[in-house]
C-alpha cells in the first residue's frame, strides 16, 4: 500500500473535482433524456409506446418507419407533442442558465432572469400588438414585440443605474432594473384597463403558451438561445471570478464592468427569446441554479453546463404535468412550476448544509 | 353635445310615459305601474318612478333594452355595450365601475351583470337602485331578465312579445335541424389558446337544445365550466365542427385554423367546417342569440348534406 504525498494529494483534488464534474453532468443528460422521453411517451392522448419509439427513430437516416400510428396520432405526436417537449427543453435551460448568470453577475442570489425589467418589457411588448393592431396580424407579432420590448427594459434599466452613478454598483442596477419594472408593469396594466375587451388575451400571453407550441416556435428562439447560451458558457471562469467580488476581481485583472455588461446582454437575449414564445414561466430561473448550487458546488464551471440539463429537464417535467394532470384540460404551466417547484425547493435547502 | 343629447333622450321617453298605462293588457305578468318591485339577483329592489335615466353596465342588458323598446330611456351604456349601434355607449367600465363616474350620469336605475364588490352598495347609499341580471344559465333565464327589464322599464307588453317571439323563432329552428344517427361533435373555441365552454354554460346549454355533442364535456374535471382543452385532445376527439368565438379578440379565421400544427387532422377543418362567430353574440345571452342559432343550424344542414 502506497503512501499519498502532500504533492500528490493537491494533484487529486482538482482531479476528483473533474471526476466528480463529468459524474454530474453524465446525471443531467440522463435527467433530461429520462424527461423527454416521458414527455414525448406520456400525454393526454394515449399512443403506443412502441409505436412511438419506432416513429421517433424514423426520423434518423436509414431507418424505416415501421410504427402502426395513424395519420392523426402521428400529427400529435410529431406536430405537437415533439415540438412541444423540445420547447419546454430549450426554454427551461434558457430560463435556469439566464438566471444563474444573473445571480453570478449580479451577486445577488435573488437575481432571477426577469430582475432588469425583461418579463415585465416583453409583456408590454405584447399587451401594445394586442391592443393596438389588428387582431390577424397580432399573434404573428406578438413575440417579436415581447422580444423587442424585453431589451428594451433591459437596456433602459441598464442605462439608468449606470447614469445612477454612486459606484456604479451591481445594486443600482438592481434596483434600477425595478424602477422599469413597475414603471412598465404600470403602462400595461393601464393599456389593459382601457381595453378590457383585450384582457383575455393578454391573459392568456402572461400564463404561458406552451399550450399552443409548434415547430415555428422552437425555430424562431433556437439561434437567440445558442448565442446566449454559448456567450455565457464561456464566461463562466470570469463569473467565477466575480464571484469574489469586484475589487479583488478587478486587482486579479478582470474587467468587472466589462464581463458583467456582456454576461447580462447574453442572458437578457435569451431570457427575451424565451419569454417572447413561452409567455412568463415564473420560478425556474431562480430554483433550478440554487438547487444546482447546494448539490454540485458553487462554481460557475459546475452551476452553469448543470443549468442547461436540469432546466430543461425541469421544465420538460412540469409542462408534463400541466398538460396530464387534469387532462383533458392543461393547467397553466407557471402554476406548475411553482406549485412543484417551491416546496421540492425547500425540501433541499433544508436537507442541506451548504451556503447559497 | 352630450348635453343636448342627454336632453334629446329624456325628451324622446317622456311620450312613452302615458303609453305605458294601458288598461286591460293581455299580458298576464304584473302590469308596469310604478312603483314597482322586483325580485332581481340582488334581492328586492323598489323602483318608484318609470325610468328615465339608465345607466347599463352590462352589454347584454343593452341589448335587451333596446330589444323592448326601453332604448329612449338610456342614458349611458358601458364601453363594452357595442350593440345596438345607436346606444350611448361611454368610458364607463363594467369590469372597473366607478360609481362617481356613474352617479355623473344622474341615473334613476342601473343594470349590471354582476356585483363587483361594493358597487350595489354604494349606489344604494346614493339611493340609486340597482338590478343585477347575472349570467344566464339557459335561455329562460334570459327570458326571465327580459321580462324583468320590461316590469322595470314600463315594457311590459314589448318584453312579452319578444319573449314569444324568441321562443317561436327557435322552436321553428329546432324544428328544421336535420336528423343524424349520432349528435354531431364540436368544440366551442372560446379564445387562440383552447379555452371552451362545456355543456353546462349557457353557451353549451343553446347547442345542447339542436342535440349536439360537445368535445369538452369529459374534459371538465375542474368542473370550472370553462376548461383549458390541450391541442392533443382536440385532435384526438375529431370534432365535425368548430366554431370560432375569437374572431373579434383573437384575429381567428379557418385561414389561422388550418396553420396549427396537427389541426388539418381533425374532420372538421379538412372538411372546411369551421364556423366564424360573433364574439360578443356567442358570449352574451341577450335576443340576438336565435341569431347565433340560426348559424349553427345552418352549418348543420352543411354537414347534413355533405353526409
Amino acid at each position: 500500500m502506497a503512501t499519498i504525498t502532500a504533492a500528490e494529494q493537491l494533484h487529486a483534488i482538482p482531479a476528483l473535482r473533474a471526476r466528480k464534474r463529468i459524474g454530474w453532468l453524465a446525471a443531467g443528460v440522463l435527467c433530461v433524456a429520462g424527461a423527454a422521453v416521458l414527455g414525448l411517451f406520456v400525454g393526454p392522448v394515449h399512443l403506443a409506446p412502441v409505436d412511438v419509439f419506432k416513429k421517433l427513430i424514423s426520423v434518423l437516416p436509414f431507418v424505416r418507419d415501421t410504427s402502426h400510428l395513424t395519420a392523426t396520432q402521428e400529427a400529435i405526436l410529431m406536430q405537437l407533442r415533439l415540438p412541444r417537449v423540445v420547447l419546454a427543453g430549450l426554454v427551461g435551460a434558457t430560463l435556469s442558465f439566464s438566471g444563474a448568470a444573473y445571480q453570478g453577475a449580479f451577486r445577488n442570489p435573488l437575481a432571477d432572469p426577469y430582475l432588469l425589467g425583461a418579463a415585465a418589457g416583453a409583456g408590454l411588448g405584447a399587451t401594445m400588438v394586442i391592443v393596438f393592431t389588428h387582431a390577424a396580424t397580432a399573434s404573428n407579432l406578438i413575440p417579436v414585440a415581447a422580444f423587442a420590448g424585453a431589451l428594451v427594459a433591459v437596456a433602459l434599466a441598464y442605462a439608468m443605474g449606470r447614469a445612477g452613478g454612486a459606484g456604479r454598483t451591481a445594486t443600482s442596477l438592481v434596483l434600477a432594473g425595478i424602477a422599469v419594472m413597475s414603471f412598465l408593469t404600470a403602462v400595461q396594466t393601464y393599456l389593459q384597463q382601457r381595453k378590457s375587451d383585450t384582457l383575455r388575451e393578454v391573459y392568456g400571453w402572461i400564463l404561458g403558451r406552451l399550450s399552443t407550441a409548434g415547430w415555428h416556435d422552437v425555430l424562431l428562439i433556437l439561434p437567440y438561445i445558442t448565442i446566449g447560451g454559448a456567450v455565457i458558457l464561456a464566461h463562466r471562469r470570469l463569473l467565477d471570478v466575480l464571484a469574489l467580488g469586484d475589487e479583488e476581481a478587478d486587482a486579479l485583472g478582470v474587467n468587472t464592468r466589462r464581463v458583467r455588461l456582456i454576461v447580462v446582454i447574453a442572458a437578457s437575449l435569451s431570457t427575451a427569446a424565451a419569454v417572447a414564445v413561452s409567455g412568463l414561466i415564473g420560478f425556474v430561473g431562480i430554483i433550478v441554479p440554487h438547487i444546482i448550487r447546494l448539490i454540485a458546488g458553487t462554481s460557475y464551471r459546475v452551476i452553469l453546463p448543470l443549468c442547461f440539463a436540469f432546466g430543461a429537464a425541469f421544465l420538460i417535467l412540469a409542462d408534463l404535468l400541466g398538460r396530464t394532470m387534469i387532462a383533458p384540460a392543461e393547467l397553466p404551466i407557471g402554476v406548475v412550476t411553482a406549485f412543484f417547484g417551491a416546496p421540492f425547493f425547500a425540501i433541499v435547502l433544508r436537507n442541506s448544509r451548504k451556503m447559497i | 353635445m352630450r348635453k343636448t343629447l342627454v336632453v334629446l333622450i329624456v325628451l324622446a321617453a317622456l311620450p312613452g310615459c302615458s303609453k305605458s298605462t294601458r288598461p286591460g293588457s293581455l299580458v298576464a305578468t304584473p302590469t308596469s305601474s310604478f312603483p314597482v318591485t322586483l325580485t332581481a339577483a340582488n334581492g328586492s329592489v323598489t323602483i318608484s318612478s318609470k325610468p328615465s335615466a339608465i345607466v347599463s353596465l352590462s352589454p347584454t342588458a343593452t341589448e335587451m333594452l333596446f330589444a323592448i323598446g326601453a332604448g329612449t330611456q338610456v342614458r349611458a351604456v358601458d364601453d363594452q355595450s357595442n350593440y345596438p349601434p345607436n346606444a350611448p355607449k361611454t368610458k364607463l367600465s363594467g369590469f372597473q365601475p366607478n360609481v362617481e363616474a356613474i352617479a355623473a350620469y344622474q341615473p334613476d336605475l342601473v343594470v349590471v351583470s354582476g356585483d363587483v364588490p361594493g358597487l350595489v352598495t354604494s349606489l344604494k347609499k346614493i339611493s340609486i337602485p340597482v338590478l343585477v341580471e347575472p349570467a344566464a344559465k339557459t335561455i329562460d333565464d334570459s327570458y326571465t331578465q327580459i321580462e324583468q327589464l320590461g316590469q322595470a322599464t314600463g315594457h311590459v307588453k314589448e318584453a312579452g312579445t319578444l319573449v314569444a317571439s324568441m321562443r317561436g323563432r327557435i322552436q321553428t329552428i329546432i324544428a328544421s335541424v336535420p336528423k343524424f344517427a349520432t349528435p354531431p361533435t364540436y368544440y366551442h373555441e372560446l379564445d387562440n389558446t383552447y379555452f371552451t365552454a362545456t355543456s353546462k354554460t349557457f353557451i353549451g346549454s343553446v347547442y345542447g337544445l339542436l342535440g349536439m355533442k360537445n368535445i369538452a364535456d369529459p374534459a371538465d374535471k375542474k368542473a370550472s365550466d370553462y376548461p383549458q382543452l390541450s391541442a392533443e385532445y382536440i385532435i384526438q376527439t375529431n370534432p365535425q365542427m368548430i366554431f370560432l368565438a375569437d374572431t373579434k379578440c383573437c384575429g381567428q379565421s379557418i385561414t389561422t385554423v388550418r396553420k396549427r400544427p396537427g389541426w388539418n387532422q381533425i374532420t372538421a377543418v379538412r372538411d372546411g367546417r369551421v364556423i366564424p362567430l360573433d364574439d360578443d353574440i356567442a358570449s352574451r345571452w341577450g335576443p340576438r342569440i336565435v341569431d347565433f342559432l340560426q348559424t349553427v343550424v345552418n352549418a348543420l344542414k352543411g354537414l347534413k348534406q355533405a353526409a
